[in-house]
């Protein structure tokens, strides 16, 4: 099974995988140039791995929670990539990955919670709990708020490092943003053992900030 | 690549429209277009977030129905034109986005332009311009996200800005003043319809930027010349309806509408003739969705047959944002020899008219 993951919810990466084998990978660590750098890289990667985009089995994108303006520009992509590859199209909860990445880091069936910058002194997060090699279950999530919010348990993720006197960061996961290898292999995972997955509607959380405008103001006092 | 007559692509999402259009050289073979305008109704403005937001989801959607309209595939086409500037950033961001994408799905090469210089290129379309884009060419933009005169020397390769709004687009204001007189949006059409009702010369309303020391003369032009300002006009506006309150009358709408309408159009019209007569220009192409408005055209043509210039007025699904200009300045473009983009390149959104098409190292 070919997988092109993409994830744009903080960071920009892009990842091939080959039967759950990460073969090839691209990460950023700019959070606002996801326009620019995201195509290219797909592009070097399909090159490098020799391959067209029909012969892919599936693109995976992260859906968020993310900050806007780059979210889209992954999920767009994605969208575009499917719809012209002609090949099927799934969506991962972007925190979904972190989560995987941290599956073997406690006991089974042990408590953690995912946290992102979501900027504005807020982040996203989500609490998980470990199934041994099954991917983790979601409890509760994903939110966006203070750190202040967030469960007493151990955080993964970049939200945990911006606020290490609020938040019991992990060890090794204080700089982790949710990447396209993770959103991939969990993606793969899912389809194997036939679970389903999401489709690539953005996960915002947070409304536009657009007021509707009240009544009239005096131009003159 | 057909050099002569590409079949170009074009993607266009500056601001509330998503366009996808298909031209072969100069002939429309598809204008599809997503609107988000309703979003924005009880706003009273287009908001930027969701803008993007509906653009995300009509992407797709809008490009599919594109190549239907057209009964054209992704392996027919030449090449892919998209606005990389000027417009909403989150909004470029993701027609960007897209069209990036899809020049990597297809192998086609990209060419990412400018939108006020597309608005232009429409002129190419169909029988606009029977005889190809005249010599001595202007073109008058007005929208709700722009202002501007345009100098066209060579529409792929020599454009000129004389004149911009240095605050509001005259569209803007239209609907700015809309929600004061409490006409809903957009305010273009329903300020244009009162105005009808109304005596356009019952309130003398500011023309932004006329003073002789923002003009100057011919010879020596003030720092404003061809420019204009809307912003102070809602303020104009506000003040006359509170005048007629603290009077105890009921404020003659209609008659504001009117004499509104009639400051904006004089005062682009003018500036625009004005901007023409002292640049040599002989053609003026009025574009942009207030080039719907009926004041606007009237007057324009009245003082550009005065002052011996052809005015050309797009039918009106070409002056709104879309993407078949997009796809016909892309076929310009190529016909004059140039380069494509690559897929590097970043949005700008405040891009200069002066650049037409981003070149790779952007
Ligand atoms: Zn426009």
């Amino acid at each position: 099974m070919l997988i092109l993951a993409l994830d744009t919810s903080a960071a920009a990466s892009a990842a091939l995988l080959d039967d759950g084998v990460v073969a090839q990978r691209f990460s950023s660590t700019d959070t606002r140039a996801h326009a620019e750098v995201l195509a290219p890289a797909v592009q070097s990667l399909l090159a490098a791995a020799g391959l067209a985009g029909r012969d892919l089995d599936a693109v995976v994108a992260g859906v968020g929670p993310g900050p806007f303006t780059g979210l889209r520009a992954g999920l767009v992509a994605a969208r575009t990539l499917a719809f012209v590859w002609d090949v099927p199209l799934h969506g991962v909860m972007s925190l979904d990955a972190i989560a995987y990445d941290a599956r073997a880091d406690g006991p089974e069936g042990s408590e953690f919670v995912v946290a992102t910058d979501a900027r504005r002194s807020e982040v996203y997060w989500a609490r998980y709990a470990r199934r041994g090699n099954d991917l983790p279950s979601l409890l509760d999530g994903p939110h966006v708020g203070t750190a202040a919010n967030v469960p007493d348990l151990p955080v993964y993720g970049r939200g945990a490092g911006l606020y290490p006197e609020m938040l019991a960061a992990a060890r090794g996961f204080e700089a982790a943003n949710p990447d396209a290898a993770s959103i991939g292999l969990v993606a793969r995972q899912a389809l194997v053992q036939g679970l389903p997955l999401r489709d690539t509607t953005p996960l915002y959380l947070r409304e536009s900030d657009a007021k509707v405008p009240g009544p009239r103001k005096r131009a003159t006092l | 690549m057909n050099r002569t007559d590409p079949l170009v692509l074009g993607i266009e999402s500056s601001c509330d429209e998503t366009g996808v259009g298909l031209v072969a050289g100069t002939r429309l073979l598809a204008n599809t277009v997503s609107s988000s305008m309703q979003e924005h109704v009880r706003f009273g403005g287009v908001i930027p977030e969701i803008a993007s937001r509906a653009h995300l989801d009509a992407f797709v959607p809008t490009l599919r129905q594109a190549l239907d309209d057209a009964g054209v595939t992704l392996e027919d086409i030449d090449a892919i034109a998209v606005t990389a500037g000027p417009g909403l950033s989150g909004a470029l961001m993701v027609g960007v986005s897209a069209a990036k994408a899809l020049a990597v799905a297809t192998g086609k090469p990209l060419f990412a332009i400018n939108h006020l210089v597309a608005h232009v290129g429409v002129g190419m379309l169909g029988d606009t311009f029977p005889h190809g884009l005249p010599p001595r060419l202007g073109a008058l933009l007005v929208s709700g996200g722009h202002t501007e005169i345009l100098r066209v020397g060579s529409i792929a390769t020599d454009v000129e800005l004389l004149g911009s709004t240095i605050d509001d687009a005259a569209g803007e204001a239209y609907d700015k003043t809309a929600r004061i007189l409490g006409l809903g949006y957009p305010g273009g059409p329903a300020i244009d319809r009162l105005a009808k009702e109304g005596n356009p010369t019952a309130i003398r309303y500011p023309r932004g930027l006329t003073q002789p020391k923002y003009m100057g003369s011919a010879e020596q032009p003030g720092p404003h010349r061809y420019d204009w300002s809307f912003s102070g006009l809602k303020t104009a506006v506000a003040r006359s309806i509170e005048h007629f309150e603290a009077a105890g009358q009921p404020a003659p709408v209609a008659d504001i509408a009117a004499s509104f309408q009639e400051a904006v159009v004089d005062v682009i019209t003018a500036k625009a003739v004005l901007a023409c007569t002292e640049n040599g220009i002989t053609h003026l192409l009025l574009g942009g969705g207030v080039a719907a408005n009926a004041r606007l055209r009237e007057l324009a043509a009245e003082r550009c047959a005065a002052a011996g210039i052809d005015l050309t007025v797009p039918s009106p699904s070409l002056c709104t944002d879309n993407g078949a200009m997009v796809a016909a300045l892309g076929a310009q473009i190529i016909r004059a020899g140039g380069a494509p983009s690559g897929i590097g390149f970043a949005t700008d959104s405040s891009l200069p008219v002066t650049r037409i098409v981003l070149g790779t190292a952007d």
